[in-house]
């Protein structure tokens, strides 16, 4: 056995995550000589004595990675046989931070060690409420430019006291480098305003704050990425009272919850969901409600589900402790207005929604609101899929299957999110929300240039929408010095699933969601497309029917059954015995059907998720959307948690110019059948359906499968969001030999668009810079 | 005598004679002062003049309050009068359709005639043309106006200054609501009627009564207000601001809208006008407008604000803020 002399060049997450002084630690312990050095790339370091011990050293690398660190690759660039060494190792000034090749990290939860000294009485931390270290705390939130270091972050304004600075400078130490390092004595301080933001006096105002929740009073409360409402759940007049300020008749509140104890008191929990819940990204994780848990049923009504986060902050930790252990912590923001970001902004935008304000001097660079996830458990091993991707996951980014151009994705209109790609790595942004709104076009613009800031990406190319009226088909189209690619909306959703599972190779696509627009100026949303990334053969879709109104019949889904009954029945439909018809004016329902019969105001479309909501309207589950997809998760609800198939209804499939088109007329007989005769209950046809719509699925993507000679089915579309769906898709898809592919990194709503269009622009840029 | 427009009345001959002279002519009366030359020779009182054109097409030809006649009349006089001018004198094309009742191209000739003697103008030349069935739907009508430019003062959309007041002369949509109602027999045409007008005389009294304090005036037809202030804004580079809730609706029209799904900032109109009128003016404006009947709902919609150039806002009756964008072609569902 002799003695190495050994040096590794490291990627990923290994700046500002307390990596260098790990690798000291490790290397001291293991008695090697040498340094370690952050670059342009990642580290660099250098071990140098016995091989048994470099090797050892190699191993707990990998193994014992600090919290937030993690290694994409780990290459041994260069090995000689040594004689003798040295056995001191040291941390080298960085040659260059923050290349392009450096990640900046997302923004983290308060790790245990923090957590530990934030309630211990005798640290000089104790109840510090923006306590951190290099292991835990804020990142992407407060970089204000790359590399990450203080000046460059909203933490500059503050000046280390000497012992921060201590702990700052010191290798050894767990806040060596730690970029928002501060304390009682130098840094930002939390203070409880009143609404004219004048202070509340308080001696302490955490405390204050807690004892303010406990009296049913609503707070808006600094978190990582924004301002959150924060009320008691267990008090009813306060839930009510954010519901109507918030102006939101049913779409759920989050519960934010002291630990993952507390929450299984309210909801079902397996190992798989307690560890995404602790995980240092800090979800808002949707759980299976549990029956008489004494919650208001105001906090998520109609829905089966419950939303609940761990604390991300130590403020959060804060409030926990003073109050009973769970919270509402709703995003602070008027309705489809992005979440304040700033006291001026908390104080303008949430007056009238909170009592009082909790803020701090830290300020928030870039707003990133919670993410949302959840576990599906599918037929192969329970994973996480998200439905947002912001808070605690952005920016790490999606590897992209192959080289791509520097390219900017602008997203679609809802859920927007926008992409940075180049190389092999796309950096997807936060969820922006709906682009209606100034201020979220504002946010929208932010973000694009924050994320081509720090990630110095100068896009070549701008992947938009094909829908010529959307903020973000606007924008990249103004954008000069890009050139402009437009790409289907479900061709995009395609390319974000073959992406978030590293294809690059033909797949049949299944997309099911609300509304895109298609090639052909119709409506698409129930597609079949054969193709790669570059292009697509739209293989088969849902027979064409209208949506009377446009988006007037997205929010009442009972104008999409209506049309529906007049497309199949005619105006005969009108003295059907349905609730449906019943409780409307009889004059709306005779215009809603010439609407329908003469195509007035009523664009056609082959739209899966339009269907659903025509189904829940029809079996009188939900009449009128309060929130996106509110008609389609209760008609899922019926049937929730069990995955049991029932027979599905007969399929009938037609070819119309060599498509595959799903007929759904015998679906609707079967279902005014069912619902007229009260042969079956709600429940029974809605499995019913979910089960007609998995046949139909199975059974084209089978004839697509043989006839292109493909294996591979990617799965997309916010229509995948029923679990019972995706679930039984899955299953059936699996055991008739099919690869399916379902989202696992980016959510399978428009909040994953951005990644597919950037695919797409790279794919068709990379194609015609070959050819010339 | 026939009943009905035969291939033969755009022959030439004594037919044509006859619809011409008997009936065209003979109707238009004292506003005809045509010589039936192969041109109108005119006298004008002025050096500068405007002119413009437009072709009508409208289903149905008659609806409740007026008729194609009616429009091809005030559509082109108020192009005029909105630039600023007084309108003069009209050509009168018709493009009949094999078939068509004589009893209606009559009734829209006399609808002609009262509009065109309610604007104070002269119909001075006309082409009459005759194709067979299916080749037009009906009657098709084009209407070419000049008029003399008398003020010193030029409106322009590229006018506008911080603080100007945005006007709407009428009630929003109305036209839109009643025609496709009555077309598609939807049942809101006896509850809202078309807003069809000649506003010649309404423009001369209020640029009297503002002088240059009235930036510009557009007619706010096809493509409703949303199009003209995009427009303005584009124009001029610079923001414009709306309240929703000063937008004048008529409840009847905001039912239909909404169970139709459309919105009314986008329905066209078609006697309705929208002026950019100084500040120091708008009362002064709004007083001449609302003198006349037809203009008695003019109110102030909005203003030009502080804001990135070109761009359209409208603060909405909750009080939050969206831009009015300006659509590519047809409204088209946006939500996902």
């Amino acid at each position: 056995m002799g003695a190495v002399r050994r040096t590794l060049r490291v990627t990923g997450f290994v700046q500002g995550v307390g990596f260098r002084p790990f690798v000291y630690r490790l290397a001291t312990q293991h008695m090697l000589g040498g340094w370690v050095l952050n670059d342009a790339q990642g580290v660099t370091l250098r071990v140098e004595g016995p091989r048994a011990a470099a090797d050892a050293f190699g191993r707990d690398l990998r193994e014992r990675l600090p919290g937030l660190a993690r290694i994409d690759t780990c290459e041994v660039v260069a090995e000689e046989a040594v004689r003798d060494w040295t056995t001191t190792f040291a941390i080298r000034r960085s040659r260059s931070d923050g290349g392009a090749g450096v990640l900046v990290t997302p923004d983290s939860y308060v790790c245990t060690d923090c957590v530990a000294e934030l309630f211990d009485p005798a640290d000089r931390r104790h109840r510090y409420p923006l306590i951190n270290c290099t292991n835990c705390g804020p990142r992407y939130s407060i970089i204000t430019a790359v590399p990450y270091d203080r000046p460059q972050t909203t933490m500059a304004a503050f000046v280390m006291c000497p012992d921060c600075q201590k702990e700052y400078d010191s290798a050894a130490d767990r806040r060596f480098h730690a970029q928002p390092n501060a304390c009682w004595t130098c840094g930002p301080r939390v203070r409880l305003l009143a609404p004219d933001g004048g202070e509340h006096p308080a001696a302490d105002p955490v405390d204050a704050a807690a004892a303010l929740l406990r009296g049913g009073r609503i707070l808006a409360v600094k978190a990582l990425g924004g301002y959150q409402l924060m009320a008691d759940p267990h008090h009813a007049d306060a839930v009510a009272a954010l519901r109507a300020r918030k102006e939101r008749s049913a779409k759920p509140f989050a519960l934010l919850a002291a630990d993952s104890a507390t929450v299984a008191r309210y909801a079902h929990l397996d190992d798989h969901e307690t560890r995404l819940l602790e995980s240092p990204g800090r979800p808002i994780v949707l759980l299976r409600a549990r029956a008489g848990s004494g919650l208001s049923p105001q906090i998520a009504p109609g829905s089966p589900t419950l939303g609940f986060m761990l604390p991300a902050t130590p403020l959060q930790h804060l409030l926990l402790a003073g109050t009973s252990g769970v919270l509402i912590a709703t995003s602070g923001n008027a309705p489809d207005e992005p979440m304040a970001r700033t006291e001026e902004e908390a104080l303008g935008t949430l007056q009238g929604l909170a009592d009082h304000f909790l803020v701090h001097n830290r300020a928030i660079h870039l707003r990133i609101d919670d993410s949302i996830a959840r576990i599906v458990h599918g037929p192969a091993e329970p994973r996480v899929t998200f439905l947002r991707r912001a808070r605690g996951y952005v920016p790490d980014p999606v590897p992209a299957p192959f080289e791509i151009p520097p390219v900017l994705a602008v997203g679609g209109e809802l859920k927007n999110t926008v992409c940075v790609g180049s190389g092999t790595s796309l950096y997807v942004g936060q969820h922006i929300g709906d682009l209606k709104t100034t201020g979220n076009q504002r946010f929208f613009a932010e973000t694009i240039d924050h994320l081509r800031g720090v990630f110095g990406v100068t896009p070549r190319y701008v992947a938009h929408d094909l829908h010529p009226d959307f903020h973000s088909t606007r924008y990249a189209r103004s954008c000069r010095d890009m050139e402009p690619v437009a790409v289907q909306h479900h061709h995009a959703h395609m390319a974000s699933c073959m992406a978030d599972n590293g294809l690059d190779r033909p797949v049949i696509g299944v997309i099911f969601d609300g509304t895109g627009y298609g090639t052909d100026g119709t409506i698409w949303g129930g597609e079949f497309l054969v193709g790669d990334y570059r292009g697509f053969e739209r293989a088969g879709h849902l027979a064409r029917f209208r949506l009377p109104g446009g988006d007037k019949a997205v929010r009442e889904p009972a104008r999409v059954a209506i049309a529906l009954l007049a497309q199949h029945f005619g105006q005969d439909a009108a003295a059907f015995p349905l609730d449906l018809l019943r409780n409307r004016d009889p004059f709306e329902v005779g215009v809603l059907m010439k609407m329908t019969a003469r195509g007035i105001n009523a664009p056609q479309t082959s739209s899966m998720g339009r269907l659903f909501d025509a189904y829940s309207a029809l079996l009188g589950v939900c009449q009128e959307s309060g929130y996106e997809g509110q008609a389609a998760i209760e008609l899922e609800a019926q049937i929730a948690w069990d995955h049991t198939p029932a027979p599905p209804w007969p399929l009938r499939l037609v070819e119309d110019e060599g498509r595959l088109v799903i007929d759904h007329r015998p679906w609707l007989e079967a279902l005014l059948a069912g619902i007229l005769q009260r042969r079956a209950t709600t429940a029974e046809l809605s499995r019913s359906f979910h089960e007609s719509v998995v046949h139909a699925v199975a059974e084209v993507c089978l004839r697509l499968a043989h006839t292109h000679g493909l294996r591979d089915v990617a799965l997309s579309g916010g229509v995948f969001l029923n679990q019972h769906l995706l679930v039984r898709t899955e299953a059936e898809l699996t055991a008739a030999g099919l690869r399916v592919h379902t989202h696992r990194r980016i959510p399978t709503n428009d909040g994953g668009l951005s990644v597919g269009q950037a695919m797409v622009a790279a794919a068709r840029a990379t194609a015609q810079e070959t050819a010339s | 005598m026939t009943k009905t427009v035969v291939l033969d009345h755009g022959a030439g001959g004594g037919m044509s004679q006859e619809l011409i002279s008997g009936t065209i002519a003979s109707i238009l009366g004292d506003i005809y002062i045509g010589e039936m030359e192969d041109s109108a020779l005119l006298e004008l009182p002025g050096r500068r003049i405007a002119m413009t054109t437009d072709s009508f097409v409208v289903d149905p030809v008659f609806f409740g309050n007026g008729d194609i006649g009616k429009i091809a009349v005030a559509g082109t006089v108020n192009d005029l009068a909105v630039s600023g001018a007084r309108p003069l004198y009209l050509t009168l094309a018709v493009v009949l359709e094999e078939g068509f009742a004589l009893a209606d191209f009559r009734r829209i000739l006399h609808s002609i005639r009262d509009t065109a003697a309610a604007a104070g103008v002269r119909i001075v030349a006309g082409d009459t043309k005759v194709v067979r069935r299916g080749e037009a739907d009906g009657i098709f009508l084009n209407t070419t106006g000049i008029g003399v430019l008398e003020r010193a003062a030029g409106l322009s959309s590229r006018a506008l200054r911080a603080g100007d007041q945005v006007i709407v002369t009428g009630y929003l949509g109305d036209h839109s609501i009643h025609i496709l109602s009555l077309r598609e027999g939807l049942g809101f045409e006896q509850r809202v009627f078309s807003d069809c007008a000649v506003l010649n005389h309404v423009i001369a009294d209020v640029l009297d009564a503002c002088g240059d304090g009235v930036r510009c005036i557009r007619d706010v037809t096809r493509g409703g207000l949303g199009t003209v202030v995009n427009e303005f804004a584009q124009a001029s580079g610079v923001a414009i601001g709306l309240t929703q809730q000063a937008l004048p609706v008529r409840p009847e029209t905001a039912m239909a809208a909404d169970m139709l799904g459309v919105d009314v900032m986008y329905l066209a109109n078609e006697g309705n006008l929208c002026l950019v009128v100084a500040p120091e003016r708008t009362d002064d404006a709004l007083k001449a407008l609302r003198a006349h009947g037809e203009c008695a709902a003019a109110a102030v919609v909005g203003s030009v604000v502080d804001g990135p150039p070109g761009v359209v806002r409208m603060t909405g009756a909750d009080g939050r803020e969206a831009t009015v964008e300006l659509l590519y072609g047809a409204q088209l569902p946006r939500l996902c």
